[in-house]
């Protein structure tokens, strides 16, 4: 790439329950695609959002198809940080070893796996949410 | 347009993506190739296996980006460029090898 671009701070909220409505997986595509833009991304877990993240899923009942394994993917697109917001998971009985593990591959360090997900309270998200150029809720 | 292989008829969008992915054989594979004036080698089937089993653990079609750097990673650096990729798929390695692979096409990618 000859120019140099600018990198802007993106942050997708996800906030809705996985299946039900078409949010969590537009939220995803979306990210997939802007990955692409080598721009600073953060993704943010909150309220019923948590539950996009949890292990096991199953949709065999309801006739959609189980995108949760797509999340492990999101290390392969150089998406590094992903935030869970604490509250959120205590207000639902969820701890973190209910969500599925998330790593990126460190090409730096000889692609040792590193964790890309990050349990964090109320506070603290606020500040991430803060320091961000543009926030997109989903 | 359908696809007729073996006497069976699989059933396509309009851009020749297999309709039905749990229907994919490699012969439908072949035949795809045939039609775009390809052959396909050792080397093309590489890359396919490699999307099938991408798509098997994790529900996408990498973008052509993460397909290169996972390629070079699996098979070795001289095959994980997009040169390399490009000579093999010269409709664009992601979009050309998933349609043979007969996985849906990757979401905003070339």
């Amino acid at each position: 790439m000859s120019e140099e671009g600018i990198v802007k701070k993106f942050c997708y909220m996800n906030r809705k329950a996985p299946y039900g409505t078409i949010y969590a997986l537009e939220s995803l595509e979306v990210v997939l695609i802007a990955a692409a833009f080598d721009q600073d991304i953060s993704l943010v877990f909150a309220d019923d959002g948590v539950y996009q993240l949890t292990k096991n899923q199953d949709t065999n009942g309801i006739g959609m198809k189980n995108f949760s394994k797509t999340y492990s993917a999101l290390g392969d697109y150089d998406i590094k940080k992903i935030y869970v917001e604490k509250e959120s998971l205590d207000e639902r009985g969820l701890t973190a070893d209910d969500l599925q593990a998330l790593v990126y591959e460190d090409e730096d360090d000889d692609w040792a796996e590193k964790n890309s997900l990050f349990v964090v309270d109320r506070a603290e998200l606020s500040s991430i949410i803060d320091s961000q150029d543009i926030v997109l809720s989903f | 347009m359908p696809l007729e292989v073996n006497g069976q008829s699989f059933e396509t969008d309009e851009e020749g993506y297999l309709a039905d992915l749990n229907q994919w054989q490699p012969d439908l594979a072949e035949a795809m190739a045939v039609a775009d004036g390809a052959e396909l080698s050792e080397n093309h089937w590489e890359v396919i296996n490699f999307l099938r089993e991408y798509y098997e653990e994790y529900q996408i079609a990498p973008a052509v980006r993460v397909l290169t750097k996972a390629i070079g990673k699996k098979l070795g650096k001289d095959k994980g460029n997009s040169k390399y990729l490009y000579e093999l798929f010269p409709y664009g390695p992601a979009k050309q090898a998933c349609k043979y692979a007969g996985l849906p096409k990757p979401t905003g990618c070339v």
